[in-house]
């Protein structure tokens, strides 16, 4: 079938997902569900310890067995070790047809390649994965399909029990023996918990794995002893100076710079940009850029933010700090600026759940109540669809993230690229890959121009009056594609090796396996 | 022109290529690497092939890597590369067989 962004998705893919094709950002909308469930374990004796002696004794007590499906949380980023010692344990125990579901994967789990390559890891649910897993992923290696979701995606999944986990591991920068988990507090902070909140109310068994041992009760507790079915003392669970780094020197990069100066006059221009409005943005050195320049402008014309959402990094935190909003609701912290602001606010700076921020099959999410995002892309098209997952050689390489979840809430959805990458156009005729679908993106901002989504008369009319570059999206690309040429698509085999999920749980578009580049003759 | 030795011109930095020249025989051997190569191959080599064809190189070994290098960049390293090979640097026939 074709679906609702024009990708043809195979009946074959349908059959074996059970999924549907996407069929447009509000079409499920009012969709009822019986929520999923967890087999839990009484504890009755008081008498009876939760502390496990190693992983390997944590894995028996849970019974682990070929075919589950276990899960984990990204928020040491590339500074996590629990994955892979989890991993190698279970490796080691000849385990076998194993189902991932990670909030994400990165460059850190490279050695989970040989175990997708025998056949232990067989099926991988995530927002993203990057390094050698995406090269494995990519050319065929990986049994089932690979499913790549939004983080708001990836919690409607976990509590519609489309996906349901055997064995949660949660990497716990404090703990005590009793499983109250805390992002903080010990040698590894990561600021919040938030990816694994849902992990630990619906998977059967929750398995905590720290390196700080505090005395009980460790509160406030970003998850529950009342979900937790074990812990086990480790001597790291993660690198601090990888999971937290310092804030990124804001950039110096003309380019970044002049469009974070056009995101900025977009933004004041419009009729959200008023007190108490809402807004997010990534870590992108233009994203940053422009949350400095819009601080500018808040503070010259006494307009607050009400709320900022994140994936939070020092310049937002730095919003809070100057009384420019007036509170934070975090789901990530991208550096130690960020984990060392929840702890010296925690009236202001709140943790929320992946649920409460993008889920999109829950009561109401925050990404609803957003005004502006700014985001990034790889490539987006004509028809204003971004990719945010495959590279231009085909390989997956990156991660939905909230980046579709914040685009289908958010009332401006910006996303800011330039508009070469060396010889890669970013503005294209035809993304390789949709992950953000074209409906739910109003503005694309790059260092030749901006294009507003013609479906918002409303926004071109806004900016009339401005000395703004607005072009047309098709200006854009014809711009691009006379500096460096018309792009040809991607030569992908014919193998399906992953799909791009939609947030509501539809395919979006179909990830194939790649193969060598071959000259015609 | 003939290729009378191995010469070498561009570097291996984003957004350039590095292009070596060789004596060959039997027509053009090229050999084309690329960070771009599954969009941007055809154009590469088509624009490798004008340019060798402008200078009349009729037998050569050449071998391309490129970095995402714009074709008015691909261009000049095979130009210059092929001048290399022939020891020639000065009175480079601009807005002739070099344009």
């Amino acid at each position: 079938m074709i679906n609702a962004v024009g990708r043809e998705i195979p009946e074959e893919i349908l059959k074996i997902t059970g999924k549907e094709g996407y069929q447009g950002a509000k079409a499920k909308d009012n969709y009822e569900f019986k929520r999923g469930s967890a087999k839990i374990r009484a504890m009755v004796d008081p008498g009876r310890s939760k502390l496990a002696d190693s992983i390997r004794d944590v894995l028996e007590k849970c019974g682990i067995k070929d075919g589950m499906t276990i899960s984990f949380h990204h928020h040491f980023r590339e500074g996590d070790y629990v994955v892979n010692m989890v991993m190698e344990e279970i490796h080691n125990m000849g385990i076998k047809d194993l189902s991932i579901c990670a909030s994400s994967l990165g460059k850190a789990h490279d050695p989970m390649v040989p175990m997708i390559e025998d056949g232990t890891i067989t099926s991988i649910r995530s927002s993203g994965v990057r390094g050698r897993i995406g090269e494995a992923i990519s050319t065929g290696k990986l049994k089932n399909l690979a499913v790549m979701c939004s983080h708001g995606g990836r919690v409607r999944a976990i509590e519609s029990g489309e996906v349901h986990i055997d064995i949660a591991f949660i990497g716990a920068p404090s703990a005590d023996e009793y499983g109250n988990l805390r992002a903080n507090g010990g040698k590894s902070n990561c600021g919040v918990l938030s990816y694994a909140m849902a992990d630990a109310q619906y998977a059967d068994k929750v398995v905590a794995i720290t390196d700080t041992l505090v005395p009980f009760p460790n509160v406030p507790a970003s998850i529950s002893m009342t979900n937790v079915d074990y812990v086990v003392v480790v001597d790291e669970i993660g690198n601090p100076a990888k999971i937290a780094t310092g804030a990124a020197k804001p950039t110096t990069d003309m380019r970044k710079l002049r469009m974070a100066d056009y995101c900025t006059q977009f933004v004041i221009n419009t009729p959200y940009f008023k007190n108490g409005f809402s807004y997010q943005t990534g870590v992108g050195g233009a994203s940053i850029a422009s949350t400095i320049s819009l601080a500018e402008e808040m503070e010259k014309r006494g307009i607050r933010m009400g709320f900022g959402v994140g994936g939070l990094t020092t310049p937002m935190c730095g919003l809070l700090e100057r009384g420019l909003v007036d509170v934070l609701v975090d789901t990530q912290d991208f550096d130690l600026g960020a984990v060392e602001s929840i702890q010296k606010h925690p009236d202001r700076h709140i943790e929320i759940s992946a649920s409460e921020y993008a889920n999109p099959f829950n009561k109401g999410a925050y990404v609803n109540k957003l005004d502006f995002v700014i985001l990034a892309a790889l490539e987006v098209d004509v028809n204003f669809n971004c990719n945010v997952v495959v590279g231009s050689d085909g390989v997956i390489t990156g991660a939905q993230g909230g980046h579709p979840d914040t685009a289908a809430g958010a009332k401006c959805t910006i996303v800011i690229a330039p508009l070469l990458q060396g010889r890669i156009p970013a503005v294209c005729t035809n993304v390789t890959t949709v992950t953000t679908p074209g409906e739910t993106v109003d503005v694309v901002i790059t260092d030749y121009g901006i294009a507003i989504n013609p479906k918002r008369q409303d926004l071109i009319e806004c900016m009339k009056n401005t000395k703004l570059p607005i072009r047309s999206i098709e200006e854009l690309r014809d711009t691009a594609y006379s500096i460096v040429g018309e792009p040809d698509p991607v030569q992908f085999g014919d193998r399906v090796v992953g799909i791009i999920e939609g947030r509501d749980g539809t395919v979006m578009d179909v990830v194939r396996e790649i193969r060598p580049y071959e000259f015609e003759n | 022109m003939e290729i009378k030795k191995a010469a070498m011109a561009g570097t291996l930095e984003s957004s350039d290529a590095q292009v070596t020249v060789e004596p060959g025989e039997n027509g053009i051997q090229l050999s084309i690497e690329s960070s771009v190569i599954h969009q941007f191959g055809r154009q590469i080599k088509a624009t490798v092939e004008e340019t060798l064809e402008r200078l009349e190189v009729t037998n050569a070994k050449v071998t391309v890597v490129d970095k995402g290098a714009l074709d008015c960049t691909l261009k000049a390293r095979v130009e210059c590369a092929v001048y290399r090979s022939n020891g020639i640097a000065e009175n480079i026939p601009w807005g002739g067989a070099v344009r």
